[in-house]
């Protein structure tokens, strides 16, 4: 229960469904760590593991009659989304905090709470289908009735033993729906406005937070500057730090060129970003690694599929066959613009999640 | 669900006789203990029974009780109201956060303060205690009793150390009030603070002693309450209760009923002791209030643990909750050289006038019960091979 609509919601259904439910908040980052530092904010409010966010999901829980508990996932969180967070950052990548917080905190840690207090499942209010498939023999993640509000993208690193112990009581409603049932429940929070930003980067702000964040552990933001240079290999200047640049970025290159130029390339080892014309932004194919397959056991033989790129991207139509012992290919049908190392790449059969990976 | 409540350090319920001898000071005598009217003169009446059953507890003058909202008042009431900025404070690495609070914020203010360590048994050395005096030092504070391991401090080597040295002793006696027997004389204390909620008495009222002729500093200005020592007008229901309480204390410690909870708090303590392995006492080889017990239950989470026990119906506790809930590993069991990993897979039992023996039976098969489920859970325990 992040102390949202959609996670009170999915306590009070499964509450007034006649569930054993038991309300869990994970705490996994204190707000008010880094308030106040240079760039941060003096204080942080409303916002993921914020006292008014567990005030929300607790007063929810009081009112469906549940016990609830805030569990202290801190350390976790720290070691396995900020740091590989701020780490994939500085070497040029753009990294997604949300698809590792499931994989290593929401859909691990807290499976394992559940079973250490006897719970059989988990409830989130992610916007996700979950199903077993007898003939397949295997669960599937599909994606849910609210197109709008899919979040499949970031819950790809689903295992099977994961997937058949969560629910996901919002698959088959959308948003609109879940406020309504919300009112319909009484709970105060029907009209909270949905969480935009990444939950930890107060005002969204990635630069500044990992300044404040390094500075706190009394590190230094590694010297990352180097040349910008054209796709033909041309020094265009130099730049401030690979960081502060990512695939497809137009604005803030620090050159004045006659064409549009836009960042095609980031090279953490050489620290040279490369920019081109708009045509160079366009890549028929993309390779994946740390790939998890839910709708298949092992890709033997090319499959097609539809591979989404980024969480606003439409999935566009690719081939996708095993390269290695962990990387998967895509080959797409037309070339797909900015792809980013450091996003995921998440293959689709219609609706069904085959899979995905992360953008090597 | 029978629920067992064995979080006696956290609070107490209130005692049907302190209840009762409550009730009609929240009606029928509503007055302002201030008042000079007849319904003024039946609460201050009330007010000071009560101040002399808590005098009594303690061993001191009735007009050596300061009446305050609580522990917590009491604490930074006796820390701020004895000591001025350039003095020096010595306190201990795991008093209460009423006292580590205080004595920081102090510390921002302009005094200087010693936090002195405990070894591996909770104990504070009172040799550390002397060799932390520094010319300037105004008042040591250290706990009588701990709150997580029960542990039970050398206060009156320490009061000796204070008069010698002609300063200043705060004691939190918190956690030992109405567990063991007090006598401000002996410890040799200036102050000492206890609260109502963790002797049977209600949320909200808690007492400091004061010895006499102790230049006291207020916290708060708006009337000369409490002999001018706490401004605002008496909580007379909740003093009241704190009368009461500390009545039936003292007549409970004449019964030998300090004795029968040790008892049962062993039987607890050995039975888990007897019954899961790698479990051990924190705190143990050194003297404890006896209703308290604190055990490491390796390889597991104390918060789990904690969670899956309320569930089934038993209440304990494990470390400190910070303000959204979540719990932080004790910084006592930190402080005795515990591990983190160890201070989370510590869980304290602490037993109140209420708790039975039947009581600690189940709470025995619910906790081996659930260490085992969590053992089999964790990635660190490996189940012993069977030796034959």
């Amino acid at each position: 229960m992040s102390g949202g609509v959609d996670s009170s919601t999915v306590a009070a259904m499964l509450r007034a469904d006649g569930h054993n439910v038991i309300g869990l908040t994970m705490q996994l980052w204190n707000q008010s760590r880094l308030a106040g530092r240079e760039g941060m904010p003096e204080s942080v409010q409303g916002r993921c593991c914020s006292l008014d966010d567990v005030y929300d999901a607790r007063r929810v829980a009081q009112q469906i009659g549940i016990p609830y508990y805030v569990v202290n996932h801190e350390e976790r969180f720290e070691r396995d989304v900020i740091r590989p967070f701020v780490e994939e950052y500085v070497s040029g990548r753009t990294p997604i905090p949300c698809s590792l917080c499931n994989n290593h905190l929401k859909f691990d840690q807290l499976l394992i709470v559940a079973q250490q207090i006897g719970a059989e499942r988990v409830a989130t209010g992610h916007y996700a289908r979950v199903a077993f498939d007898e003939a397949r023999g295997r669960w599937l993640l599909n994606r849910p009735a609210d197109a709008s509000k899919d979040q499949t993208y970031f819950l790809f690193g689903l295992t099977q033993e994961q997937l058949s112990r969560t629910i996901f009581p919002l698959g088959d409603m959308t948003k609109p729906e879940v406020r309504e049932l919300a009112r319909r429940h009484g709970l105060a929070l029907a009209e909270k406005p949905d969480s935009q930003e990444i939950c930890f980067v107060p005002g969204g702000d990635y630069k500044r937070f990992i300044d404040a964040y390094l500075a706190e552990q009394g590190e230094a933001l590694p010297d990352t500057a180097g040349d910008l240079v054209t796709t033909t290999g041309e020094v265009l200047g130099e730049h401030t730090g690979i960081h502060n640049f990512t695939v497809g970025q137009r604005k803030g290159l620090g050159v004045a060129t006659g064409s549009p130029l836009y960042v095609i390339q980031i090279s953490g080892a050489s620290k040279q970003v490369i920019v081109g014309g708009e045509e160079h932004l366009y890549s028929r194919t993309l390779r994946t690694r740390r790939v998890n397959l839910i709708a298949v056991e092992d890709l033997h033989e090319p499959m097609r599929v539809t591979v989404k790129i980024r969480h606003r991207h439409e999935p566009a139509a690719a081939v996708i066959e095993r390269t290695g012992d962990d990387e998967i290919l895509a080959t797409f049908d037309e070339p797909q613009r900015a792809v980013t190392p450091g996003q995921a790449a998440v293959f689709y059969d219609g609706d069904v999640v085959v899979g995905g990976g992360w953008i090597a | 669900m029978h629920r067992i409540y064995l979080d006696n350090n956290a609070t107490t319920p209130i005692l049907p006789e302190v209840f009762e001898t409550m009730r009609p000071y929240f009606s029928e005598h509503f007055g302002n203990a201030s008042s000079i009217h007849h319904h003024g003169q039946q609460t201050r009446a009330a007010v000071e029974d009560a101040r002399e059953s808590v005098a009594a507890l303690l061993g001191c003058r009735a007009s050596e009780i300061v009446f305050t909202s609580g522990g917590t008042e009491a604490d930074n009431l006796a820390i701020a109201g004895l000591v001025a900025a350039g003095d020096h404070i010595i306190t201990s690495a795991i008093e209460h956060h009423a006292v580590l609070l205080a004595c920081r914020h102090l510390e921002e203010t302009g005094c200087e303060v010693t936090v002195l360590p405990v070894d591996g048994r909770g104990l504070v050395d009172p040799d550390d205690v002397r060799r932390a005096l520094r010319p300037n030092t105004k008042l040591i504070s250290v706990m009588m009793a701990n709150n997580e391991t029960g542990v039970l401090q050398p206060v009156e080597e320490i009061g000796r150390i204070a008069a010698e040295a002609g300063i200043g002793f705060h004691t939190d006696a918190v956690q030992a009030a109405a567990k063991i027997a007090i006598d401000v004389k002996e410890i040799g204390c200036h102050a000492l603070s206890i609260s109502g909620h963790k002797i049977h008495a209600p949320q909200g009222v808690g007492a400091l002693y004061v010895r006499k002729g102790t230049r006291l500093q207020p916290l708060f200005y708006g009337g000369r309450h409490e002999r001018s020592r706490r401004a605002g007008t008496e909580n007379v229901p909740g003093i009241v209760g704190l009368g009461k309480a500390a009545q039936l204390a003292k007549t409970a410690f004449e019964r030998g009923d300090d004795r029968k909870m040790a008892a049962l708090r062993d039987r607890l303590q050995q039975g888990i002791l007897a019954q899961v392995e790698e479990a051990a006492v924190n705190g143990d080889n050194a003297a404890r209030v006896p209703n308290t017990t604190n055990i490491r239950f390796d390889h597991i989470d104390g918060e789990a643990m904690v969670i899956a026990l309320d569930l089934k119906g038993l209440a304990v506790s494990t470390g400190a909750a910070c303000s959204s809930g979540a719990i932080e590993p004790s910084h006592v069991l930190v402080a005795m050289g515990l591990r983190t990993d160890q201070a989370r897979a510590s869980i304290r039992f602490s037993l109140g006038k209420q708790t039975t023996a039947e009581e600690i039976d189940i709470a025995l098969v619910l906790v081996t019960e659930t260490v085992a489920r969590l053992r089999e859970l964790s990635p660190t325990y490996k189940k012993q091979a069977v030796s034959t």
